[in-house]
């Protein structure tokens, strides 16, 4: 279960970015602009092989003492980052895997949507919905 | 359901009698059911949930404070749950407050229409409004619609027959409690109201029957229809006015009436001609765009009415984003998930039912091809549009994939969609063929859409397919265990053989000079061999096939042909039986040829391909080995 989840476009700025509404959000919203950077790297070091070869999951991006950060970037540079809570123990990375899956099939779905403009911020709900499903449960 | 616990009389403070009316008290009785948790219905002191009712309550849509003013007076606070009684009270009170009465006890003495509940997230948006009194004063409906009530009521009633059975299997299952309580509405009304109804005992009919006393005649319809007609010529900037004469609204606002739905057909046709195509999103996206309703309304409603998320819109989820745009510039605020009627697997069989069943499935089928070279361009223009990669374009197919084998599950659901996918051509196709031949009714179509498709008849002995030889001798070993056990035990069947094939010979030699000599006499020379070979299991002949020559193969092959068809039917003349067999020995010889060529080139196409497969692994582990050391260490 993900504590925050975001989309960012190619042009590196959030399309949609969602945390799971405890203390102060905004250390989310840093950590996954500071992922970022990592992101590129994964990007450009796996970028010499074709582009075919190169993966959409980018694994286990950084982590840190209360969390941890895993990235997943589409054929169009968009990004997915999500922040797990580093106590949820046992959420392996296949789980990891599937959560991206599904946020990338809701994403397409999003783009299939004429009234879309890509660039435009998610405001679809069933994207809202898929994201809702992954958050972690604070009640 | 306990109707008969709470007997009229509340335990309400100042010993108030609650009269309930029948219908009222079915209606109660089935919304505390639904209200409480399952399985505490048969508990002794069943109590309502908490957090269902007050959902019951938010849906009734009563300023908030109204609502707490209920709670307060029907006892629940002090109670501290909601036992029935209070559950009864309250929906009387709610229905109090929606009838402009103050909420008070002495209000619910008065003959009070049933409360109306709005948009409840759990039944998928239908709506209960059923006023049964002929005060019509409707709150959360525009008085535009009570007058097209009673239009539809008469259209309603034709179409309950054929609409009815479709409801109940094609209602997706978390809509299944809302389609039964609308049975037990239904009971609790049709005995009440008109005979029209009882007749039809149909999920819907209380909508309808809730109308009777509205009054209006059904000189109405005549009125209506005419004027509806007259807007199918106008333009397509008409949409606003559209909701004038479109907007023939039940109490249900997201069903689709005849008018409206011919009326959407042909804004389809005039978009795209062909009525089983699709419209691209770009072309859909102008044309509601005409509508003028904000763009993040329209991508919602986007949102709800593609099912299958492929960026077009066939009939089915065109009429549904035209019915919703309809309904959201009247003022209906757009659900959160798609009503049930609006799902193309009930509109297409909605509309298939009265009009165009076989028609469109004969056409359904031929431009099949057609269209799927112009649905994969579509696609393909679309995403070098959109930017969409390619591998999440595969992705999402097999998603699809999924989602449709799921609904071609569930109900028949047009495919034209997945042209991409052979196998779902045929599905589709066999399902034409399905409909043309089954009854016109839903549930059966749909059963045998369930059920797996017959297997092709599988060719007897033919080698049609180049697959290896296994197969078919596994087949053959089959065949012979079977044919085997059709046979007396071998050793009585042995003796009359000989002459059996020497009078096969004799007359093979006589009526088929196309017989060759060589596997004639091959056969005399092998009879003994048969016997021997007969005596053993049926496998046996098979596995010696490898051994022995092909001609000597065919005879154990045959030799049960021919016992079986000697021993069978008796009565059976040998000469069509001879003829038969030396065809078929002739086309068996022929295939175990081919088969046996077909499989030697596999096998060594599938050594070479093993040989690539290696390489191309040790390549690749190669090249990782190489990644890991270049790759920087960034991970702490």
């Amino acid at each position: 279960m993900a504590v925050c989840i975001a989309v960012i476009a190619k042009e590196n700025y959030p399309l949609y970015i969602r945390s799971v509404p405890t203390e102060n959000e905004l250390k989310f919203h840093y950590t996954v602009h500071t992922s970022l950077d990592v992101v590129d790297e994964k990007i450009s070091a796996m970028g010499k092989a074709l582009v075919d070869q190169r993966e959409l999951y980018l694994g286990l991006l950084y982590p840190t003492e209360d969390y941890k950060v895993y990235g997943y970037v589409t054929n169009s540079k968009v990004k997915f980052v999500m922040v797990v809570d580093s106590s949820n123990t046992a959420l392996r990375d296949n789980e990891i895997r599937s959560m991206f899956r599904k946020l990338h099939n809701s994403y397409t779905d999003i783009m299939c949507n004429p009234f879309y403009n890509p660039g435009d911020r998610i405001h679809s709900r069933a994207f809202d919905n898929t994201v809702t499903s992954m958050m972690m449960q604070v009640c | 359901m306990e109707p008969g616990s709470v007997p009229g009389s509340g335990s309400v403070p100042g010993s108030l009698l609650l009269a309930l009316s029948e219908g009222e008290q079915r209606r109660y009785a089935e919304l505390f059911a639904r209200c409480c948790p399952p399985g505490a219905a048969a508990a002794a002191a069943p109590e309502a949930a908490a957090g269902s009712v007050a959902e019951l309550l938010r849906a009734s849509q009563l300023p908030p404070d109204t609502l707490l003013q209920i709670t307060e007076v029907c006892g629940a606070k002090r109670v501290g749950c909601f036992g029935p009684a209070q559950f009864y009270i309250a929906l009387k009170l709610i229905a109090a407050a929606q009838s402009g009465l103050p909420v008070r006890i002495e209000s619910i003495k008065n003959e009070l229409p049933l409360p109306r509940f709005m948009a409840m997230k759990n039944d998928s948006e239908i709506r209960y409004g059923n006023p049964t009194e002929p005060h019509g004063v409707k709150f959360q409906v525009p008085h535009a619609t009570l007058e097209k009530n009673s239009y539809k009521r008469t259209d309603e009633g034709d179409k309950q027959e054929p609409k009815s059975p479709p409801m109940s299997p094609i209602c997706s299952p978390p809509a299944s409690p809302s389609s039964y309580q609308r049975t037990h509405l239904s009971y609790g009304y049709g005995k009440s109201r008109n005979g029209l109804e009882q007749q039809h005992g149909a999920p819907y009919e209380v909508r309808h029957s809730t109308h009777q006393q509205e009054g209006p005649a059904s000189g109405n319809y005549g009125a209506k229809s005419t004027r509806a007609c007259s807007t199918l010529n106008r333009s397509l900037s008409v949409e606003r006015e559209a909701p004038d004469s479109s907007a023939h609204y039940a109490d249900d606002p997201w069903r689709i009436t005849e008018e409206q739905r011919d009326y959407y057909v042909n804004q389809f046709l005039s978009l795209q001609p062909d009525l089983n195509a699709f419209i691209s999103g770009s072309v859909a996206k102008n044309f509601f765009t005409k509508s003028k309703l904000p763009i993040p309304e329209l991508s919602h409603i986007w949102e709800l009415s593609d099912v299958d998320c492929d960026g077009a819109l066939t009939l089915a989820e065109f009429c549904a984003a035209f019915h919703l745009v309809v309904a959201r510039k009247n003022g209906y605020q757009l659900p959160e998930t798609l009503p049930e009627t609006l799902l193309p697997d009930y509109l297409q069989a909605a509309s298939l039912k009265p009009i165009r069943d076989c028609a469109l499935f004969d056409s359904y089928s031929e431009p099949l091809p057609g269209s799927q070279q112009t649905r994969d361009f579509n696609r393909l223009e679309k995403t070098s549009a959109e930017e969409v990669p390619d591998n999440s374009g595969v992705i999402k197919d097999a998603s699809k994939d999924d989602k449709q084998v799921l609904k071609t599950s569930i109900a028949i659901k047009p495919i034209p969609k997945e042209f991409q996918h052979t196998t779902k051509i045929f599905v589709c196709l066999f399902l034409f063929l399905l409909r043309s031949y089954s009854s016109t009714s839903i549930e059966d179509a749909m059963k045998k859409g369930e059920e797996p498709p017959t297997p092709p008849p599988r060719p007897q002995k033919s080698h049609s397919r180049a697959s290896s030889l296994d197969l078919n001798k596994i087949f053959q070993q089959n065949a012979q265990a079977a044919r085997s056990g059709w046979l007396p035990p071998p050793p009585p069947a042995l003796p009359p053989r000989p002459s059996v094939t020497q009078t096969e010979q004799a007359s093979e030699v006589e009526l088929h000079p196309q017989m060759t000599r060589p596997p004639s006499q091959a056969e005399e020379n092998s009879s003994a061999k048969k016997e021997v070979v007969l005596a053993q299991l049926p496998s046996k002949p098979v596995r010696r096939k490898f051994r022995m020559e092909t001609q000597a193969l065919e005879n154990p092959e045959l030799s049960p042909t021919i016992n079986v068809t000697s021993s069978l039917p008796a009565v059976k003349p040998h000469l069509p039986v001879q003829k038969q067999s030396s065809k078929q020995k002739r086309a068996i010889q022929t295939a175990i040829r081919k088969n046996k060529e077909a499989n030697a080139v596999l096998a060594r196409l599938n050594s070479e391909l093993q040989q690539q497969l290696k390489e191309v692994h040790k390549e690749r582990i190669a090249l990782e080995t190489q990644l890991e050391q270049l790759r920087p260490v960034t991970v702490l």
